[in-house]
């Protein structure tokens, strides 16, 4: 996944015992460092915004948006979707936001970027640069036509996803990007099959991929290096592209404020949630899984999957989504040694 | 400003918006005790000096260390490091090679020509040390620093007692020994050899002493009752390892028979070994798991070809014969006669039985209680004696050098207060920093760097040392596998992972600051810290 100076990077970092993991480190330059690491980084999501304890969403947020605008030199504006991140950070008379920030409507938010990136064209500004976001529900169903429409006409956007795997601000229902067994207000955990059904929903980075764009790539708030240099390099090409944030959600997913980046850890160790890259159309890489761990142990501190644990068919339904994570180690090679792929 | 209906701010910031107020536990910063430093005998902060240590600056590290323990190239050798059995590391992969930094930085130090920085005012008082031990000049270092004049007083004609009467060369080689005496002796400790201390009393009279720190160690041999013929050869491994020192090697001969189980019996053996003698057997009357010495001395013993006989004592010694009995251990572990008997052949037999300490300069001392051979000390490491502290071997201790070092430097501070007429308080000692309190995922896997041995069959006849030392590229990795554990290393982590930017940053050296106006207490920041130096603590409602 790694070009070869970013490997000799990542190598020589690994040294200093500490770097590779945490967000900043005092051993080495400031230039190897995350931005999140910076006394001085600019907070475009600021404090006193309305997102529930321990929220996943905001955290994601202000990593891409930090090292966007960082990226583009302070040329940034940004376009969002209805969902959480606009609901929380825009109640008005306030804002959160301390870049330029736009909200129409749920489902169009990657056709209004394609609008803004014009119009900067037109006004003869190209060196702004435009990111449009949303949560899983106005990406991954709602604005999906506008979406696909954006790609297939590779307009110079990047589109970033924060997936919380459910219409959170609404009060928990189920979206095309909620995974099997997972209970929401509209997929219960009663009847026959409790929870989300298995074999719906889909994999929108997969479906971006297919569309030929120059990059697609998916992050954690878990891999805060990772998540940042998915962000640099994509903000290296014009174009269309797309960054698929896993954002977990305390309240949607009934878990702990202080798991938040555990669990988006617990995801990619397991293999549910499968870090990669593809450069048009075609996977490039993977992060590869450090400490593997069975489903169970992401599954277990979540409410939403309780359910799986107190029946003999839960058992089973924990052995499927055991089945689709070895699906995802195979598919993406997430196994492999570093260099493999 | 008009407000429209159900609106009651002006159009701005969300910072108008304290979402601190929404918090039910709020994070603090604390500083949790690592447990190397909660083991060291010493009382060295161990944690703060390898945080110098990894960023390269070895002359803090040093420094930091010295504040504690003037003596980091001896202990780099002869420690037996409990801070890296307790190490928190050792449940990851190993446990950081603590001992082998020490000595790296106390080589270094030497190299370097590092001097102490000298008292900055004398305060009048004279403080008589007995024994130039490591217990006395620990004393004398931290007594000497804290502006006292300070005399030692040796009966022997060189200065470092046990470290250099006890410990074999191979283990501690002289001139090491040598550097960091001197440079106590370069502070301004007066160190008188050849002086024996024959009645405390008198002679702190005598040099108008305000206080006195006695510490003679433990030096005779404990001899056993064994039956022997006219021309047996018994001594005691006391004698035999302090005339290592002297012009005259002991004659050991070629079998030679180790009786004891503890450290001196292992050193009185490879010592024989290097002598030349061909065959090395230590008899002890228990097992190996219940041998006092330490076990990776046992080891290197046994890797030299040192023969162990476990489970029998020695009944009687004829004219190169022993006649050893084989025990067993009861119920309570204890051994019991069996009453089986065989011979075993040796030139002579070392008594490596225990040490007993030479009381005869504290008698009639008014006040001083001897138990068991050795005197009792209060918290204080004061005798009943007023004004007469004592320490190392000759109090109830493990006797080791490091506890004599411990004991210096805890005697030092109380004597510092007593001669102020207050009473010195440590300070309070912060929570474990135990595994559970650490997030290991941001370690990166890094197994020890082991520090090179020589090979078994060059040292058995040389006294090379035997465990070599770091280089800087390997200390400096071993450093950095530090956890820190309990004390913030600045990694930004909390800074990082809040998602409401609660958390100020303040700088190099500064670490960090809550912001507790927007802090919404969802705990990732204790959740996520690696070192466990964030706490959550319930708000009062």
């Amino acid at each position: 996944m790694d070009d070869g100076a970013t490997l000799a990077a990542r190598q020589k970092l690994r040294f200093y015992q500490k770097g590779t993991f945490t967000v900043g480190n005092r051993l080495v330059s400031e230039a190897d460092r995350s931005v999140q690491a910076s006394i001085d980084r600019s907070n475009a999501l600021t404090c006193g915004h309305r997102a529930c304890q321990g929220c996943g969403e905001a955290l994601g947020a202000r990593y891409a948006l930090d090292t966007a605008l960082s990226a583009a030199g302070g040329n940034l504006i940004a376009v969002n979707a209805t969902g959480c991140l606009e609901v929380f950070t825009t109640p008005y008379p306030e804002t959160s936001w301390q870049i330029p920030w736009l909200h129409s409507l749920f489902g169009n938010a990657a056709a209004v970027a394609t609008g803004v990136a014009a119009a900067m064209r037109a006004k003869g500004r190209p060196a702004v640069r435009v990111v449009a976001q949303g949560g899983d529900g106005g990406t991954t169903d709602i604005g999906f036509g506008c979406l696909s429409g954006m790609f297939e006409r590779n307009d110079d956007v990047l589109y970033i996803c924060y997936d919380n795997e459910a219409y959170m601000n609404t009060g928990v229902q189920r979206s095309s990007a909620t995974p099997p067994a997972a209970r929401t207000a509209t997929t219960p955990a009663v009847g026959p099959e409790p929870g989300n059904v298995f074999g719906t929903g889909k994999s929108v980075p997969k479906i971006a991929a297919a569309h030929g764009i120059p990059y697609v790539a998916t992050a954690t708030v878990a891999d805060l290096h990772d998540l940042e240099r998915k962000v640099v390099k994509a903000m290296g090409i014009h174009g269309a592209r797309y960054l698929h944030i896993h954002v977990p959600c305390p309240l949607g997913w009934g878990a702990a404020a202080h798991d938040t980046i555990r669990l988006a850890r617990l995801a990619v160790e397991c293999g549910l949630f499968p870090v990669f890259e593809a450069e048009h159309g075609l996977v490039t890489g993977s992060r590869k899984i450090r400490r593997r761990v069975p489903v169970d142990e992401y599954l277990k501190p979540q409410r939403r999957f309780a359910h799986l644990f107190t029946s003999e068919e839960g058992k089973t339904r924990i052995r499927r989504l055991q089945a689709v994570a070895d699906r995802n180690i195979a598919e993406y090679r997430l196994l492999d040694q570093e260099g493999d792929a | 400003m008009e407000h429209p209906f159900a609106i009651s701010l002006d159009v701005g910031t969300s910072l108008a918006n304290l979402t601190g107020s929404w918090r039910t536990s709020r994070p603090v910063y604390v500083d949790r005790l690592p447990p190397c430093n909660n083991a060291c005998p010493a009382g060295e902060n161990i944690q703060s000096w390898l945080y110098h240590a990894e960023s390269g600056d070895y002359e803090t590290a040093w420094r930091t260390l010295t504040a504690d323990n003037p003596m980091p190239a001896v202990m780099g050798r002869v420690c037996y490091h409990p801070c890296e059995s307790a190490c928190n590391r050792a449940q990851l992969d190993a446990a950081v090679g603590i001992n082998s930094v020490e000595r790296f930085l106390g080589d270094m130090a030497i190299r370097n020509g590092w001097r102490f920085a000298p008292p900055q005012a004398d305060t009048g008082k004279r403080v008589l040390v007995v024994g130039a031990g490591p217990s006395g000049l620990s004393a004398a270092y931290h007594l000497r620093r804290m502006g006292h004049a300070v005399e030692i007083r040796e009966a022997g004609p060189l200065a470092g007692g046990m470290m250099r009467f006890g410990i074999p060369k191979y283990r501690l080689p002289r001139d090491v020994l040598d550097a960091e005496i001197n440079r106590i002796v370069d502070l301004g400790v007066v160190i008188k050899l050849n002086a024996k201390v024959d009645r405390v009393v008198e002679s702190m009279q005598a040099g108008r002493f305000d206080a006195a720190f006695v510490a003679v160690g433990a030096h005779i041999g404990r001899r056993a009752y064994i039956p022997a013929g006219s021309a047996a050869r018994i001594l005691d491994a006391v004698s035999v390892l302090r005339s290592m020192e002297c012009e005259d090697k002991p004659l050991l001969g070629r079998r030679v028979v180790v009786y004891g189980g503890g450290n001196t019996a292992i050193d009185a053996a490879r010592t024989a070994k290097r002598l030349g003698a061909h065959e090395a057997i230590i008899v002890y009357r228990r097992t190996r798991d219940r041998m006092p010495a330490n076990d990776f001395e046992v080891e290197e013993a046994m890797q030299e070809g040192i023969l162990m006989k476990w489970l029998s004592t020695i009944k009687r010694m004829d004219d190169g014969v022993l006649t050893v009995e084989k025990m067993q251990l009861d119920q309570k572990g204890f051994p019991q006669p069996t009453g089986e008997f065989e011979t075993l052949e040796a030139d002579s037999l070392v008594l490596a039985l225990g040490q007993d300490v030479d009381l005869s300069l504290l008698d009639g001392v008014p006040g001083l209680e001897i138990k068991d051979g050795v005197v009792q000390v209060a918290s204080n490491m004061m005798t009943g004696h007023a004004g007469i502290f004592a320490g190392g071997d000759m109090v109830p201790s493990e006797r080791t050098v490091t506890v004599a070092v411990g004991h210096g430097k805890s005697a030092a501070r109380h004597i510092d207060a007593w001669l102020r007429g207050a009473v010195h308080a440590s300070p309070e000692r912060h929570d474990l920093a135990s595994f559970d309190k650490l997030n290991t995922w941001y370690y990166a896997d890094a197994p020890k760097t082991v520090r090179p041995t020589l090979e078994a069959a060059r040292r058995q006849n040389t006294f090379e040392e035997v465990q070599g030392g770091l280089d800087e590229t390997n200390a400096l990795y071993e450093a950095r596998r530090c956890l820190s554990c309990g004390n913030c290393f600045e990694c930004d982590n909390c800074y990082g992972v809040c998602p409401d930017n609660a958390v100020i940053k303040l700088g190099p050296g500064e670490r960090f600051r809550f912001n507790y106006d927007y802090c919404k207490g969802c705990g990732m920041c204790a959740a996520e810290c690696p070192c466990g130096a964030i706490a959550m603590v319930p708000e009062e409602l």
